[in-house]
Parts: C-alpha cells; structure tokens; sequence
C-alpha cells in the first residue's frame, strides 16, 4: 500500500504542472501585447536595439505625436462616432424586430425569421464585392451614414436572435397588464420589454461594440477620405506611409487596443455569455 | 383605433427588413449574378460569358488552387493544435475552481483584439532583424534558430498559422468550457465509486459528452479559418510570392485595380462558399449520426 503522502504529493505536483501550463499560455496571452506598449515608448533610435520591456526612458510624447501628428486622434473619434451610431442603429431596430417576432402577428412572420437567422449560417466569402458595387449606386462609398448602416446590417441577425429568444421565454402578464391600461403597442415595447430586457440589451451592446470597433473590410473597401477612416484602416495605412516608424505604430496599435481591453475587462460577463450563447445556439 | 392591427406591426419589422434587404439580400444576390459576368467595376455594360469564370477558376487559377490549399492547411493546424490547446486549457480550468476566471480573463484577450491589431504586433515581434523572437533565440543561445519568419517561404505559412491560433483558442476554450460545466458532477462521483481512474473517466464521461461540443467548435474553426485574412493581409499581405495568399485575399486582389475583376471576384466567392457550406453539412450530418447512435442514453 502506498502511503495518504504519497497520493498527496502526487496531487500537489499534478496540480502545480497543471498551473505552470496555464500560467505559460496566459503569459503568451499578455506578453505580445507588454511588447506593443513597451515599444510604443521607445524612440526610433532605440526600438531597434533596446530589448528591455521596460526601457530606461519612457518616451510619453509619442501618444501625443500618435494622437496629433498620426491622427490618431481624429481615427479615434470616427471610430467612437461609427460604433456608437451603429450599436444604437441596433439595438433599436433589432428589438424592434424581435419583439414583432416574439409577439405581434402578421403575414410572413416566420419566412422573415428564418431569412435571418440563415443569414448568419450561410457563409458566403467576397459578398462585400457586391456590396461595395451597391453602395457605388446609392453614392453611399465613402460617406460615414453608408459605412453605419452596413455595421447595422451586418450585426442585425445575431442581435435579433439574441432578443427573440429572451422575449420568448418572458412571461406576458406584464405587457398584458399594460395593454389593459390603454399602452400602444409601442408604448409596450419601448417601457415594459425593453427595461425588461436589459440583461441581454448588455450582450448585444458590448458584442457589436467589440464588432464594429474591430471591423476592418468595409472601412477597407468604403473609404477612400482619410479623414473618415476609423483606427483599424487608419493603422494599415499608417504602417504603409510610415514602414518603420515602429514607436508610433505601435502607440497607434495601442489607441487603438486598450478600450477594447478595459471594456473587456469591466464587462466580461457579458462577453462570456454572448459567446456561450452563440454556442448554444449552433 | 385607426390603423389596421397588421400594418402597425410592420412597424416594428420595417426598419431591420429595409436594411437587411437592402444592404445582405440585394448584395447576396448579385454575386450570384455578377458571377456570370466579365466587369471591370466601372464601365456601364457588363459582358455576359455565363460559368467562364468558373472554369478559368478551377483550370486555370492556380494561385485559387494555391490560397485554398493554404488556407486547408492553416485549417488543419487550427482543428488540431488550437482545438486540442484549446480543450486541455478548458479541462485543466473546468478542475481548478478558485483561479478559473482569472485565467479565463486573460485567454480571452486575443480573440477580443482586432485582427489588424494582432497582425501588426505580431508582425514586430516576428520581424527578421530586430523582432523579440528572434533577440529571445539569440540570447538564450540559439542564434541559428532565428530567422525571417515571416518572410521566410520555408516557414511563412506555419508561422501564419500559429499566430492564428494564439488568436483564436480562446474562443473554442470558452465553448469547452461552458460544455463542461454542463457535466453533472455526479457522473464522475458515481464512476470513481465504481472504481474508474481519471483516464477512464475522461475517457467513458468527459470525450463523448463533449462530442457534440467538438463539432461545433470545429465547424466554428473551418468556418473562421477559411474566411480569414486580415491578420494575413497585415502580417504578409499574402507573401512572400504567394505563400501565405487565402482564398478571401485572393479575392480581394481580383476584385482591385489592376485586375479590377468583379465578376470574376464573385465567382471566386462562390466557389469558396460551396466548398465551405459543404463541409459544414458533413460535419452537422456527422454530429447528428452520433447524435442517432452513441449517445442514446444521455
């Protein structure tokens, strides 16, 4: 017979090679993005040869030559600009349409659902061709309206389906209540489903926030004025002008990434329930 | 009240169904029809040369050939290593309860960053003369290991896709996970009385129970991984030569000056599309056939 240390032993170094693996791939998680921001402090001179993660001198004005001289900071403000407007865009008209399908009748109900909900099965590479040739038409390249509204069509079928399931399960007797007192149907919708549906209001939020701050083939392809750019095509264009100025590409990359991170951070149960429940549903 | 019942419910339905028509389904449908087209982009007539395209794709277009072959293989490293990483991290966590989220926190940073983000940091950190890799090789006594990674034919592909893979685990470790603390604990109490060790019960409870899960995870990988390419487009823009080049890429190139190729483009888009929607029907037939058989008694 083994000994009670044996086995106890056995489980502390089982335990301790588990956590050294973790460890070791969260490291890797974190130490590409240490490398950005340590670079973005160095200067031209030093970024080459300086290996230290954290230089001697700490170069700050780098963020403030990004920001001014790089436009970053005007990339900065057409992203917020883009992602606000489109995430609002979303919210609204995505429950808007899943309360329809929750509860409202009318003709062709169900093939409308169905079309969304294959929109977001169906892959189909090199559809932003066509999409690029409509947008020619309607003179909407190059405008920021024509950029938001297709952030809203891309996020809209997720989104409906996101709120559509929570509606389904929503128990009625609130909204019947409400119908009772003389509400519209609107009125309905806009203060008794949607204070309701907050919780799932966050994950279509933060989900298409991360999304279109993100995006990147569109801006590509919609963009020509620099000065409608948002940061992920202004960084390509940046690196193409600017090939070796790492120190300002990455203090560009780290504008760029760091709001991401700290919504990340402050909302990541929310991010981990989008996630879940797009799994759920496939 | 004054309008009928019916037409004030298109309210609600109207704005998410102008967009959706207006800027997926109208899109959707052209490409389908610009297919069968030569058109520069801008001339006002289109000349009609029906499934041309589609054969000068599949005889004629070897850098097609080429980019679907990287991207297979780029697939395959991803099915593999970033799934089977992806799925120890979740197993290791799923047992290890107090430090659970801060590990989740933290494998979850890549997938939340923008893929020109990735592709740019990665390309500094990968760059053959002064990036950290290569100065880490150096210092640690291993100078002939460093190298062009990503300019480097012989390891410009492999690099690609292991980046990749840094980005995306995260997500299929997040599936894993959520997948594994589905499995009611008892299951494994009730087995280790009967006197299974952890591989037995890994083994008999945890891998056909998370079937399911897996092949989910892996159409979401396929699906991901042939349609991607911009953290390609930032790393090597799909060089050096053609070495990295993946279908999406390869479209867009068509689809700009100086090919200007817009029907050709969408027929480039169509193809990779069929082949996409294929394999994705044969692995959701493949989950449902275990669905049938081996996991009845669940």
């Amino acid at each position: 017979m083994r000994s009670q240390g044996y086995y106890k032993a056995k489980r502390v170094i089982i335990n301790a090679l588990i956590h050294l693996f973790l460890i070791a791939i969260a490291a890797s998680c974190i130490v590409p993005m240490g490398w950005m921001v340590s670079s973005s402090l160095k200067t031209q001179e030093t970024v080459f040869a300086d290996m230290s993660f954290v230089p001697g001198e700490l170069h700050f004005e780098n963020y403030l030559l990004a920001w001014r001289e790089g436009g970053f900071g005007r990339y900065f403000f057409n992203s917020i600009l883009y992602t606000v407007s489109a995430v609002l865009g979303i919210v609204v008209i995505a429950s808007l349409a899943a309360y329809a399908f929750s509860r409202l009748r009318f003709p062709g109900r169900n093939i409308l659902f169905v079309m969304f909900v294959a929109a977001m099965m169906i892959p189909l590479p090199g559809s932003f061709v066509a999409l690029y040739v409509l947008l020619n038409k309607l003179h909407l390249r190059n405008t920021a309206i024509g950029y938001i509204l297709c952030m809203i069509s891309v996020g809209l079928s997720m989104s409906i389906f996101l709120l559509k399931t929570f509606f389904d399960r929503l128990p009625r007797e609130l909204e019947d209540a409400a119908r009772m007192d003389g509400a519209t149907k609107l009125g309905i919708w806009w203060h008794v489903a949607m204070p309701l549906a907050r919780p799932v209001l966050a994950v279509v939020v933060i989900f298409n926030a991360l999304n279109v701050w993100n995006e990147y083939v569109l801006a590509m392809l919609i963009f020509d004025d620099k000065a409608l750019m948002p940061l992920q095509r202004a960084l390509m264009v940046f690196r193409g002008e600017y090939l070796t100025n790492y120190p300002l590409l990455m203090a560009g990359l780290t504008i760029t990434a760091l709001p991401i991170i700290l919504v990340y951070l402050l909302m990541q149960k929310y991010i981990v329930r989008g996630v879940t429940s797009q799994a759920t549903f496939g | 009240m004054k309008t009928r019942p019916e037409l004030e419910n298109y309210i609600f339905i109207l704005p998410a169904a102008v967009i959706f028509a207006v800027f997926y389904i109208i899109p959707f449908i052209w490409v389908f029809q610009l297919g069968l087209y030569e058109w520069d982009g801008i001339l006002p007539t289109k000349a009609f040369v029906g499934l041309a395209n589609f054969k000068e794709i599949i005889f004629e277009d070897r850098i097609w050939w080429s980019s679907m072959r990287n991207a297979g293989y780029i697939t395959l490293v991803a099915l593999t290593l970033q799934n089977i990483l992806a799925f120890l991290l979740a197993w290791a966590c799923d047992r290890q309860m107090r430090l659970k989220n801060f590990y989740r926190a933290l494998f979850f940073i890549p997938p939340v960053l923008s893929e020109v983000v990735v592709g740019l940091v990665w390309q500094w950190i990968l760059d053959g003369n002064y990036g950290l890799l290569n100065g880490w090789l150096t210092r640690a006594g291993f100078p002939f290991l460093a190298r062009s990674w990503l300019s480097d034919p012989q390891t410009a592909l492999t690099t690609v896709a292991v980046v990749h893979c840094w980005k995306g685990f995260g997500w299929g470790f997040l599936i894993f996970l959520a997948g594994l603390q589905t499995i009611p604990r008892e299951l494994y109490e009730a087995a280790r009385t009967d006197g299974a060790n952890a591989w037995s019960c890994f083994k008999h409870i945890t891998l056909p129970l998370m079937m399911p899960v897996a092949v989910l995870v892996a159409v979401l990988t396929i699906l991901g991984t042939m349609m991607g390419f911009i953290m390609i487009h930032a790393m090597t823009s799909g060089g050096p030569g053609y070495h990295t080049q993946v279908p999406v890429l390869h479209i867009l190139s068509s689809m700009m000056p100086p090919f200007s190729r817009f029907g050709y483009a969408c027929a480039q888009g169509i193809s990779v599309g069929l082949v996409l929607v294929a394999l994705s029907f044969i692995q959701y037939r493949f989950l449902s056939m275990r669905r049938d058989s081996a996991w009845v008694d669940q």
